[in-house]
């Protein structure tokens, strides 16, 4: 990862650099732990995350389960069935998610299981982007499920109406998206810079609101889709979906999924990047996050940070919101009740494990990506349900948040004198 | 009881904060630990209370071998300490603070009659005047001192570890602290008194051993002249005085003017309370004070950080009240804050973007929008140079560096745009002696290319040393403004609150 500041946090250990700020509370600090730790560390994570994996997958498989009861008689038994499950298992994610050595040969379905991994990133890279820019500005924005979803309203409203030439429908709708979104988040820094309001409690607050605003449009007249009986939308024109990027190869082409949300989410990545090093309003973005008392001091705002920070950080998931409705969400492209699929809370996972750093988003996106389109792939050919995908995804956050355990795991040395630096901070604190 | 330091050496990765360092302190003895910033006191006192082990070396006590795995076995072995920043919980009473961690208990309630008892007792054996009814948070920070001190011998602590008490105390509480030290030392206390403060040891040590770099480089008695201990300390001469031309008297009017400056804290007390004063061009006007009695709030006022009730604040002739910190800065104002981890610098940002934190978007730093990352990079390797601070590159992280080379970042950054007026808050306050003197020098360039200076810092001997006049701040209010060559005496008790009429009268 080659993210230019290099970030870290004061060393613990030099304990008379003078009066270091306190060290920060709670949530703050736990997301400081996650964003300074080592690339080694979250290698690490992914492999224990599969080894625990290995686990489910043989205790919750009913013959493998079988041959453990007479282990001690035939232990080779047990042994080779759970390696079978296990190899069996991961065989699909792999094959599912990068390549699929047994499929025919040509070359819609040779990237194919790519392209999948591909198709789920992208809402994932954008939604971790989002939340690891707030991240950096020392906010933890929790919103991105209702910043999403008013984002995919915004979009899926200019969608309906615009018959337009594909291009022009089609960015409006990304456009209005990220307004939804924008302003959405916005609205939190706003009231966290105007009245002190926490943005995690404000943030988690919008979310109802949006989610209860979304089931109640669908059913209004204006929105909702006659033809059908379940909660479902009109679709947005054709012109307004986003073109696929693939369906130009020969032979199944037309069946990969991928579109240009995984452009815009490319240049996203290098909009953040730009920003956070490169521009000033990011120099502000930073130094609010890092420490609001010398920036303010410094004669920065910090209201104005935190709203700029919130308003980009709502606007990248409100282009989330929009490549739901007009990307892959559903074969209609409409609005549903369940339009934001998790992503709002998968993205902070996702900005965790990519340590809030554009570039490693890119990468956490990717994992993230492959587990889901490889879990799908999983869960048809060995019968492992979906879950294990949010079991690992979750384990591998774990290992993240606690980079202690996974050194003691591995016997690795850690940062020299934790222990006595946190017992020192409880002093000088 | 005798307690000894063999070879301890405690190592922070490839930093090592304490090499092979032995110490000895007897019964009835205080004990000096003299060493600046950074020398690695600290660390070898957290090691003496067993908050750190050390990687070498043992403590012996009365020449048996100890191990201290926590604060607790330190209090068990007889160690107590006060540290600089007091560990009262400030809304209990004197007793209940000195009870907690040892609780005296009746069946299921606290006995608080048993430990009232305790610290009256405790108080009159060392004649250590506290109320053990009084709530913490409303004594003065020498009584609060006081409790700590309590605390510890409540513990039957035999070895008394201070550390850097006087920070926090005027001239005259200090002089208490050095009485209670010396009838501790009277009943067979051995007293460890950590400090950088030349003339302290000099006025109460028995022994003297200094540190540098973490190694003891030395031993000294109270005798060793002041120039002696420095150069010890610092490895070379230093020159302890500022030397400065007196401030050449203008004409002109003044160039910085306050006026009426009131400011209510939440509470709605005046913590500000109507001052005034005026500052010539190419003078520097120093405010002492007792930490606590309004430096900060004027400071943050200057600035624009809070509003206050009312006031005007005049920087020539262009009147600053309703502007934004930012405006301030930009009108000419230099400001370095007194704590400058909490308010003037990023501590994980690199030392080149710290050294921008006010400029970033200012030409040649920043153009719409973008910021020159190759400028700022120039300019930080030109601030480096230029004030010699100590990095081991001008992208490592701000917070890794020592006090004083954190300060002199925050001191390069702010003098090294066009000034009009610099204020400058604790300027040396955890910094070295040799970045100290170099800080000294920088004010007083200020000064000599005529802008006005206002220096507010709670070291007596550094307002003394660096101002034209001296203004006594007390209870948020200028008591009075002096001639830099007032007596020490006179401005503390003026800094106690002594009525400034009883004071000159004298």
């Amino acid at each position: 990862m080659s993210e230019q500041p290099t970030e870290k946090k004061p060393a613990p250990a030099t304990p008379e650099s003078g009066r270091t700020p306190p060290p920060p509370h709670g949530l703050k600090r736990v997301v400081d732990e996650i964003v300074d730790g080592s690339l080694l560390v979250t290698v690490l994570a992914v492999v224990l995350a599969l080894f625990f994996g290995a686990i489910l997958i043989i205790v919750s498989d009913e013959e493998v389960r079988g041959t453990f009861s007479y282990f001690f008689s035939a232990p080779g038994d047990a042994l080779s069935a759970s390696w079978a499950a296990v190899g069996e298992a991961y065989g699909a994610l792999f094959r599912g998610a990068i390549w699929n050595p047994d499929s025919s040969w040509n070359v819609a379905t040779a990237i194919g299981p790519f392209s999948e991994t591909l198709t789920e990133a992208t809402p994932l890279l954008l939604g971790g982007l989002a939340i690891g820019l707030a991240f950096r500005a020392g906010l933890f924005n929790i919103g991105g499920q209702g910043q999403l979803i008013m984002g995919a309203i915004c979009a899926a409203a200019v969608g309906f109406s615009l018959e337009g030439p594909v291009v022009v429908a089609a960015v409006l709708s990304v456009l209005a998206g990220i307004a939804g979104g924008a302003l959405y988040g916005a609205l939190v820094g706003f009231l966290k810079a105007r009245t002190g309001a926490h943005e995690v409690i404000v943030t988690i607050m919008l979310n109802y609101v949006a989610v209860s605003f979304l089931v109640w449009l669908i059913t209004t007249d204006a929105v909702k889709n006659h033809e059908r009986y379940e909660p479902l939308s009109k679709s947005v024109s054709e012109a307004a979906e986003l073109p696929r990027l693939l369906s130009w190869l020969p032979e199944g082409g037309g069946s990969l999924r991928l579109h240009t949300g995984l452009l815009i989410a490319i240049a996203a990545v290098f909009f953040c990047r730009w920003l956070l090093n490169r521009s000033t309003l990011g120099f502000e973005l930073r130094a609010v996050g890092a420490n609001p008392s010398a920036a303010r001091t410094a004669g920065m705002s910090v209201g104005k940070g935190q709203i700029m920070a919130m308003l980009i950080s709502g606007g990248l998931m409100g282009i989330v919101g929009a490549t739901q409705v007009l990307g892959t969400a559903n074969a209609n492209n409409a609005l549903t009740p369940s339009i934001d699929a998790g992503l709002g809370f998968t993205a902070i996972t996702v900005a965790l494990l990519g340590r809030a750093s554009p570039v490693g988003t890119v990468f956490a996106a990717i994992l993230f990506g492959a587990l889901q389109a490889g879990g799908r792939a999983m869960q048809a050919s060995a019968g492992i349900s979906l879950e294990l995908v949010t079991v690992l995804q979750a384990l591998i956050v774990l290992f993240v948040a606690a980079p202690p355990l996974v050194r003691g795991i591995f016997r690795l040395k850690g940062a020299g004198g934790s222990e006595a630096a946190l017992a020192s901070k409880g002093w000088n604190g | 009881m005798a307690l000894e330091l063999r070879g301890i050496t405690k190592r922070f990765g490839a930093l090592v904060a304490n090499d092979a360092i032995d110490l000895e302190v007897r019964p009835g003895e205080i004990h000096c630990l003299l060493g600046e910033n950074g020398a690695g006191k600290s660390t070898l006192m957290n090691i003496l209370y067993g908050l750190y082990q050390p990687d070498e070396g043992e403590i012996r006590i009365n020449g048996k071998p100890l191990r201290l795995d926590g604060p607790r076995s330190a209090i068990n072995a007889g160690i107590g300490m006060v540290h600089q920043h007091f560990m009262l919980v400030p809304v209990f009473t004197v007793a209940e603070n000195v009870m907690l961690g040892d609780e005296r208990v009746k069946g299921p309630f606290l006995d608080h009659r048993s430990a009232r008892g305790h610290v009256r007792e405790v108080s009159e054996r060392y004649g250590l005047a506290v109320d053990p009814d009084a709530t913490v948070g409303d004594l003065p920070v020498g009584v609060q001192q006081r409790v700590e001190i309590v605390k510890a011998l409540t513990r039957d602590a035999k070895v008394l570890i201070l550390d850097e008490p006087t920070a926090v105390l005027t001239p005259q509480e200090t002089r208490e602290l050095f009485t209670v030290m010396r009838r501790l030392r009277e009943a067979g206390t051995a007293i460890v008194f950590i400090t950088h403060k030349l003339k302290e040891v000099k006025a109460i040590a028995d022994r003297i051993t200094v540190i540098r770099r973490g190694k003891v480089v030395g031993t000294a008695t109270p005798d060793a002249s002041e120039a002696e201990l420095a150069s010890l300390m610092v490895g070379r001469q230093v020159r302890l005085r500022v030397e400065k031309t007196p401030a050449r008297a203008s004409s002109a009017g003044p160039a910085f003017s306050v006026r009426d400056l009131t400011v209510r804290n939440l509470a709605g007390q005046a913590v500000v309370d109507g001052i005034g004063f005026d500052i010539m061009p190419g003078e520097v006007l120093g405010v002492a004070g007792v930490q606590g009695n309004g430096q900060t709030e004027l400071a943050q006022a200057i600035l624009g950080l809070i509003t206050p009730e009312h006031g005007s604040i005049v920087l020539d002739g262009v009147d600053l009240s309703a502007k934004s910190p930012r405006d301030r800065l930009r009108a000419g104002l230099g400001f370095v804050p007194e704590d400058r981890g909490h308010d003037g610098l990023v501590g994980t940002s690199s030392v080149a973007e710290n050294l921008v934190l006010d400029l970033y978007d200012r030409p040649e730093f920043g153009r719409r929008g973008s910021m020159d990352l190759k400028a700022v990079r120039r300019n930080a390797a030109e601030r480096v140079e230029e004030f010699d601070i100590r990095t081991t590159s001008i992208d490592q992280p701000v917070g890794r560096l020592s006090g004083g080379n954190q300060q002199k970042v925050v001191v390069a950054r702010e003098m090294s745009r066009p000034l009009r007026m610099l204020l400058i808050s604790q300027p040396t306050r955890g910094v070295d002696v040799g970045a100290m003197e170099f800080i000294h020098q920088r004010i007083i360039r200020e000064r000599d290319q005529g802008r006005p200076v206002l220096l507010i810092s709670t070291e007596l001997d550094e307002v003394m040393s660096l101002s034209d006049r001296v203004a006594v701040m007390y209870g948020g209010k200028i008591v009075a403004v002096v001639p830099a060559d007032t007596s020490t005496e006179k401005i503390g008790l003026l800094m106690a609150g002594a009525n400034p009429e009883d004071v000159v009268d004298e």
